[in-house]
């Protein structure tokens, strides 16, 4: 089977129902989407596929074959094929603005908080708190960096909007 | 070989360094721990190239620690951030500091590290004192380079990679406080760019050469603990289709391994075994009526003065029953290890709170020396006390040793949730009262727990009885002296904890700050209740009945904070659906001084409460980073928020039922409270703990914030819709 992972083709040798989180962590070796619970209820394994944050511990594989499949690792790149810059930054503003606010604890969610936080900003580029709420309600932190991470992402919007971070 | 031979002809002889030292650098690693606490050598490192490695034996727990500790020495050294890393704990390379327990890196780690640090600078000078043909007291030193008679020396042209070989001294000077540069400051982490950007290796990353996949089979949910959970029989037929998947089994102990981790997985959900039925649990329903008629070990805590006459004197007296709930630590990561058992020796990767300890534990379930034990830390999702972190690393070396293979496992988020050590259920009596001045004169607790357990699940799956912890019923396992009273001037007071057997309930640990939020709750509601009946504003009364000028310090700071402004509780009543309140606590831990305000909003029809905002402040002494401490004080109270509405770990007569986010929600975005932190900073006391002592305090805000917005007392938590309302009495106030 093929699979297109940070703009790359890659072939992988796991059987068809195996969840992409397992092939990314063991077959590809990434280390940003994350074990978490395995139920699509917390966020932990978060990819894009094709723009689209998505749940990497239910989501065979064959069901993104054809699709092109972002991990943390390829975020910035992806970002600059959004914005159509002509290189790719270190980090994308989100993850700058997470280490600009400081909001990382353990860290260990922070994969699925930047996954789905650069969803919303390609989306929504000036959010209100309510619609940050709401679009990050279903990833969770046991650390409890929220009130951060929030303002990272206001943050990271101005950044991206050109403004001053 | 080749650097030896340097070092035996390179550069000047320097009196006070030995050569062929058993600590040199390029042998560090080899020999089993811990290395010799008394020597600089275990503690600091200084390279040719003018930086510095210091071994810290603390974890990095996502706390900042790593970062914080290095301030410490960079400061007595006078070296740059920049210029001095850490290494990861390792049983054969960092010492014994003990465990990352009750706050303790900055508390116990803080004076051990700078201790060092300031032999090794006292060493240095000595050297570029010659070396400089400069006295000791007329030298200078920034960022490594020390000055003196027009010319320097770099530490790492002193000492580049060999060895200090000197014991301490115990009169190495250590810098005044009103000299630091870098201690007090807000120096930002080190570990988050790599934790932010995929390149930071969680322990659920490490993998090792020719390692299979493991995973445990036990019933969903936890029985009661001391029953264990025992194996009729096991299908092996019935895992039979999946490829390279097999049983390995110890006594009740079971799992399965293989090759691939989704065929693992399927195999442990696919594997048919038949459980023998546990005795009966006294489940959620029943358990605070079972542990109030329990035979109970007495013990009086604390006494002073004459209660029952301060009693019989008072003007206004509380009295009231609270309950709180068992609450698992849940890391957001379920626990990982990876472990390689040979015939003589191991090597574990795990993400445990003590190197050292966890050694010691599997020296005794493998029956091997724990010399002969390896024992690396990587750093996992937050623990916040004992999660499954021992028994995911006891269960690896088994499956290891059973399948004679080194062993990835990771526990499922059932078995995280099910299996862990949660902190236990509480009830507590709690009388207080109040002369007609508005002074505290008799103050009694009762505290109904049981301990922690010592023995931990996999050992005990494999035959080893369960057992306690040691100093159940006492200490922080036992009604707590300061949270309960301890901050008011009280002539009168008593203390009696009520310790229930450890094996007829759930498996017990501690977590983040242990039974804090149960006392607090019952304790500072009580004092809240008392301020009320004399008609005080609660912060005045609290004043009115403090002393200590710590104490004072977190009330005061945290009242500022919320620009309180004094009137007496439940005073604005509305009518409305919708209500808002404000309450005010104090408590801590172990050490240092929590205080926190909450505003809160309750809705009457659908008996939901939320936290709108908490302010919490914490006097933890010397406040090496007062960024790491504000971070820690966010997350404090949007757990304890997380805590007081939502979490209770549900159980029946046969076992654990709480076992995702589904049947245990926690706080998330949508009513995460807005935050406000406060550091109450003071350069001349000893540093104690930060990463716990506002959650009581924070925990007795809310619930006291619930009575001003409804003029009712909550007599349990969580406070949720169903709890609410019932006390509301279907959704009007009292
Ligand atoms: S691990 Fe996929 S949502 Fe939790
Ligand atoms: S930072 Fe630890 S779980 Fe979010």
């Amino acid at each position: 089977m093929q699979i297109r992972v940070n703009e790359r083709s890659w072939t992988v040798n796991s059987t068809p129902d195996t969840p992409l989180l397992y092939v990314l962590m063991n077959e590809l070796q990434l280390q940003g989407p994350r074990f978490g619970c395995g139920l699509a209820q917390c966020g932990s394994c978060s990819v894009l596929v094709n723009g689209v944050e998505t749940r990497s511990c239910v989501t065979a594989v064959s069901k993104v074959e054809g699709k092109s499949i972002t991990t943390l690792e390829g975020l910035p790149a992806w970002y600059a094929s959004q914005k159509k810059l002509a290189k790719a930054p270190a980090l994308h503003p989100v993850q700058q603005a997470m280490i600009d606010e400081q909001a990382v604890q353990c860290g260990y969610c922070f994969n699925g908080m930047i996954i789905k936080s650069s969803e919303l900003l390609s989306k929504t580029p000036r959010p209100t708190e309510a619609q940050i709420r709401t679009a990050m309600n279903g990833h969770l932190c046991r650390c409890g960096t929220y009130p951060r991470i929030m303002k990272a992402i206001q943050r990271a919007s101005v950044a991206m909007a050109g403004g001053a971070a | 070989m080749i650097r030896r031979e340097f070092l035996k002809t390179g550069g000047a002889l320097i009196v006070g360094f030995s050569l062929g030292d058993k600590l040199a650098a390029q042998e560090r690693g080899t020999k089993a721990g811990p290395p010799d606490a008394r020597q600089v050598d275990t503690w600091l490192a200084i390279h040719a190239d003018n930086t510095a490695t210091v071994y810290i034996g603390f974890a990095e727990l996502g706390q900042g620690a790593s970062t914080a500790l290095l301030q410490i020495a960079a400061e007595e050294l006078d070296l740059d951030m920049s210029q001095i890393k850490t290494v990861r704990l390792d049983t054969n390379v960092t010492p014994n500091q003990g465990g990352t327990y009750s706050s303790a890196s900055i508390n116990r780690g803080g004076p051990q590290v700078r201790t060092a640090a300031a032999e090794a600078r006292l060493a240095l000078l000595k050297l570029a004192s010659a070396r400089l043909n400069t006295p000791q007291d007329q030298l200078t030193v920034s960022k490594g380079i020390v000055s003196g008679s027009g010319r320097s020396v770099t530490y790492g042209e002193l000492v580049g990679d060999k060895p200090f070989n000197v014991t301490f001294t115990g009169n190495a000077p250590v810098k005044p406080t009103t000299a630091y540069k870098i201690v007090g400051t807000k120096f930002p982490r080190n570990d988050t760019p790599a934790k932010v950007s995929a390149q930071y290796t969680y322990m659920q990353y490490v993998r090792v050469p020719g390692m299979l996949h493991g995973r445990v089979v036990r019933p969903r949910g936890q029985r009661m603990y001391g029953a264990g959970a025992k194996i009729v029989s096991v299908d092996e037929a019935s895992i039979r289709t999946i490829p390279g998947a097999r049983v390995v089994r110890k006594g009740d102990f079971l799992g399965v391994v293989a090759e691939n981790e989704w065929n693992a997985i399927r195999a442990a959900q696919q594997l048919k075994v038949v459980w023998e039925t546990p005795p009966a649990l006294p489940g959620n329903a029943g358990l605070f009526n079972h542990m109030r008629a329990a035979k109970t070990e007495d013990m009086v805590a604390l006494e002073r003065g004459n209660v029952t006459a301060g009693f019989t004197a008072a003007a206004h007296t509380v009295s009231q029953t609270c309950l709180g709930p068992y609450q698992a630590h849940a890391p957001f990561g379920p626990n990982c290890a990876v472990a390689d058992v040979k015939a003589d020796s191991a090597l574990v990767m795990c993400s445990t709170q003590d190197v050292y300890g966890t050694r010691n534990s599997l020296s005794r379930l493998l029956g091997m020396p724990a010399e002969k034990i390896r024992v690396q830390y990587y750093e996992g999702s937050g623990t916040y006390g004992h999660s499954c972190y021992d028994d995911v690393a006891q269960a690896a070396v088994l499956l290891s040793q059973l399948a004679g293979k080194p062993v990835r496992l990771q526990f499922m988020r059932w078995d995280e949730h099910g299996w862990d050590n949660y902190g236990p259920g509480h009830l507590g009596e709690v009388r207080a009262a109040a002369d007609a001045n508005g002074k505290i004169i008799a103050y009694e607790y009762q505290g109904w727990q049981h301990g922690w357990i010592n023995t931990e699940t996999s050992a005990q799956l494999t035959g080893v009885p369960p057992s306690e912890w040691p100093g159940a019923g006492t200490g922080v396992q036992g009604v707590n002296r300061l949270t309960c009273g301890g901050m008011y001037e009280i002539p009168n007071l008593k203390l009696v904890n009520h310790k229930l057997p450890v094996t007829s309930y759930l498996k017990a640990g501690w977590l983040r700050s242990p039974l804090d939020l149960s006392f607090a709750f019952a304790s500072e509601q009580a004092i809240d209740q008392l301020a009320y009946l004399t008609g005080t504003d609660p912060y005045e009364f609290r004043q009115r009945n403090m002393t200590d000028m710590r104490w004072l310090g977190v009330l005061n700071a945290a009242a500022q904070a919320a620009k309180w402004t004094p009137r007496k509780a439940a005073a604005n009543f509305s009518r409305a659906t919708v209500v808002t309140g404000r309450g005010i606590g104090v408590g801590t831990h172990l050490t240092s001084y929590g205080g926190a305000v909450a505003e809160i909003e309750v809705n009457k029809e659908t008996g939901c409460v939320v936290a709108k905002h908490l302010y919490g402040a914490i006097d933890s002494g010397q406040v090496v980073n007062p960024g790491f401490v504000e971070s820690q004080i966010m997350g404090q109270l949007v757990q304890t928020a997380s805590r007081m509405f939502k979490e209770e770990v549900k159980f029946d007569q046969t076992g654990v039922t709480s076992l995702d986010w589904g049947s245990y929600p926690i706080m998330r975005f949508d009513e995460c409270p807005e935050v406000t932190a406060v550091v109450v900073q003071r350069l001349d006391q000893r540093s104690t703990g930060a990463g716990e002592e506002v959650m009581a305090a924070a925990a007795a805000a809310i619930a006291n914030a619930f009575f001003d917005a409804t003029g009712v007392r909550m007599k349990e938590f969580p406070m949720t819709p169903s709890r609410v309302l019932a006390a509301l009495g279907g959704g009007k106030a009292a």
